[in-house]
């Protein structure tokens, strides 16, 4: 069984329908990476599993370990395991950064059925992550992504991850804004996430990413629908053809 | 049908209420005269309505419906069930004056737990002391021209006269606790508090009531006086009962190189106004007032400040939230005075209501009278609804919605609670803002 399995997915936004029909089977282990050019429905997908409000699933479904997605709340799909690394992470102003962080793995772990995390671990796991993703402590204290640079903003959403330990990471055009160096610094933290039991999606417009995080299977995203999926020699190709040849075939 | 019948009986009861308490009011002679003076300045207008200016947003004419009597000296049954009230109340690091249904209890005052250089008499004594120099000027409201402030002089029972010496450095908080154990009744209190020059003093109020009362009238004064130099922090946490009015009046006059800092919340009562006079009277003081409305249900709250910079070189911080749930109605009402003077006047107000439901109501009113032409004044106002893309965010990790929502409510409230210095009481004041968050889940 898929991890992850998006059957003939049809969603609308308001009166628009963004994606006809689109499937995919993602398994655990693999790495998926999803291109497309602006507007052919990345983000909506990356969205729509995630739970974000205002998209109307018209048809199709969405199926996690077997259950059917579209039926959790956003918590509840996150205590199952779903993580979206967001493009543009939001600031939140008075909220400590490792406040958010506690509240949200011991909600997790409350949802599970878990037992709380206790403080020490808890500090501990995060210090030792976050040196790792070069996060200095002072980051940790400040209110979630207030004041962060485009990569630091990144690195807290890997940061994020890999205190979660989610089988499925969405990494929603984890590139945009980031130079080269902050990019491979984001990219070192989620290699590091790879693992038997845990699929990766990546959404990216560039190929210049996979060059970091190389995927399994490339799919083409092209109005709404998967038009063509392959090997990774497929982001190389679409890198010096284009996405123009796709607009046909969708 | 007779709505307008039924209005104007408030305000003729009342009068009422003043002939049949006169006898009970403490005080003979002079103090008779001030009573006297005070209630026809009150009956000038009666209980305020719309079409005065200053309470245009709390309608006290439709919003206390009625008045109640005088409530009753609180006997032996009253006394137990505020001490159960005291008990609960989280505050055991503090020197305590309570006062009960209005009246000065000693009984459960903690006096000696004041600290050395704070004197406490009470008000009743003082008015009563026939004996000495008569002090009707206790009963003086000054400039201030305020129906209800006026009322309060006029039918004051009791309360505390509080004095921190030149130079002391009382340890613990100075706490004045209003219990309320009486049903349909009403207390008039009034306080004074002077903190001398040098001194340093936090200063708590709070407003509860016993358990299972719910519905009875407030309406408390306190006059501060700041020395020149001196320090004070004020708390003042108002958890009236849900059908409870209140209605507070705080004066406060600051010495030169004085420091006050003043943080009001009110997370209780049915309807409420909490209105601050603040004179900026000395060369280079620092005033900083801030305050948080938690209310839901169909809570009324109103806190209107009048900040007046009367001297050069002062600075003036307010900082302000409401967060309205249900068919709540917040009230903001910032006037800024600078006098002609008041040279070099630092002024900024900040106020920002969030409303959760879509019958929640916020109104703000901000105004700036300038009568100098160096100073650097301001004020902002925002309202609004949670942030959709924050919330999900916060979902997509993992929260569920009504802790969502409390983790960004607890934000934005946080903001004006940072403002006080003091770790217990600010404790307290987020205590008081968690508790009222989880009844809302």
């Amino acid at each position: 069984m898929p991890l992850l399995e998006v059957k003939n997915l049809q969603v609308r936004v308001e009166e628009r329908e963004i994606l006809h029909g689109l499937s995919l089977a993602v398994n655990a282990g693999e790495i998926h990476a999803i291109m497309g050019p602006n507007g052919s429905g990345k983000s909506t997908l990356s969205h729509v599993i995630a739970g974000k409000p205002g998209y109307e699933v018209t048809g199709g479904e969405i199926l996690f370990k077997g259950e059917n997605l579209l039926e959790m709340s956003p918590d509840r799909r996150a205590a199952k395991g779903v993580f979206l690394a967001f493009q543009y992470p939001v600031e939140i102003p008075g909220v400590a950064t490792m406040t958010f962080l506690r509240t949200a793995l011991n909600a997790q772990r409350k949802a599970r059925g878990e037992g709380e995390f206790s403080t020490p671990d808890f500090l501990k796991k995060v210090r030792e992550v976050a040196a790792r993703l070069n996060i200095p402590q002072d980051m940790l204290r400040r209110g979630v992504n207030v004041g962060f640079s485009g990569g630091e903003k990144k690195r807290n959403e890997v940061l994020q991850m890999a205190l979660f330990e989610p089988s499925l990471c969405i990494l929603d055009e984890m590139d945009s804004g980031l130079d080269i160096d902050a990019l491979r610094v984001a990219a070192d933290g989620v290699n590091a996430l790879r693992s038997p039991d845990r699929a990766l999606v990546v959404i990216t417009h560039y190929q210049r990413l996979l060059n970091y995080i190389v995927p399994d299977i490339v799919h083409v995203m092209s109005k709404g629908r998967v038009v063509k999926s392959g090997g990774k020699e497929l982001a190389i190709e679409l890198e010096t053809s284009g996405y123009a040849q796709f607009e046909d075939a969708a | 049908m007779n709505v307008v019948v039924a209005k104007a009986d408030a305000g003729r009861a009342l009068s009422d209420v003043f002939a049949s308490a006169r006898d009970r009011l403490p005080g003979l002679g002079t103090v008779v005269d001030a009573r006297k003076q005070a209630f026809a300045s009150y009956q000038q207008t009666g209980l305020p309505h719309r079409r005065i200016e200053d309470w245009k947003y709390t309608d006290l004419r439709a919003l206390m419906r009625e008045v109640l009597p005088l409530a009753a000296e609180p006997d032996a049954e009253a006394l137990r069930r505020a001490e159960l009230v005291l008990s609960s109340l989280a505050t055991s690091d503090s020197g305590r004056l309570v006062l009960v249904d209005g009246t000065f209890t000693p009984l459960l005052s903690d006096l000696a737990g004041l600290g050395d250089g704070v004197t406490v008499r009470r008000l009743r004594d003082v008015l009563d002391n026939a004996g000495n120099e008569a002090r009707a000027d206790l009963l003086h409201n000054g400039a201030i021209v305020d129906p209800m402030l006026a009322l309060n002089a006029a039918m004051a029972t009791d309360g505390v006269l509080i004095a921190v010496a030149a130079g002391a450095a009382p340890a613990r908080p100075i706490h004045i606790v209003h219990v309320a154990t009486h049903l349909s009744a009403a207390a008039y209190t009034r306080s004074y508090f002077t903190i001398g020059v040098g001194a340093r003093a936090t200063l708590l109020e709070s407003f509860v009531a016993a358990d299972g009362v719910r519905s009875y009238q407030a309406n408390d004064a306190i006059i501060t006086g700041i020395g020149d130099d001196a320090d004070l922090q004020h708390v003042r946490l108002m958890a009236d009962a849900p059908d409870a009015v209140n209605i507070s009046t705080a004066i406060v006059t600051v010495g030169a190189k004085a420091r006050f800092s003043t943080f009001n919340m009110t997370s209780g009562g049915g309807v409420s106004r909490y209105q601050g006079y603040i004179t900026v009277a000395g060369e280079g003081a620092e005033v900083s007032a801030n305050g948080v409305n938690l209310l839901k249900g169909s809570q009324h709250a109103d806190t209107t400040l009048f900040m007046d910079h009367a001297v050069p070189n002062c600075s003036s911080r307010e900082i302000f939230r409401a967060v309205v749930d249900d068919r709540g109605h917040s009230v903001f009402q910032g006037r800024i005075m600078v006098r002609p003077k008041a040279q070099k006047t630092d002024a900024k107000m900040m106020t920002r209501a969030l409303l959760l439901s879509d019958e929640a109501e916020a109104d703000n009113k901000p105004e700036l009278e300038i009568f100098a032409d160096d100073v650097t004044c301001g004020h902002g106002a925002t309202s609004g609804a949670l942030d959709e893309s924050l919330l999900f965010y916060l979902r997509a990790r993992g929260l569920p919605e009504s802790e969502a929502q409390g983790l960004l409510i607890q934000a934005f409230v946080g903001e004006a609670i940072e403002t006080i210095a003091d770790d217990g009481l600010r404790e307290l004041a987020a205590a008081a803002a968690l508790r009222w968050l989880e009844a809302r889940r």
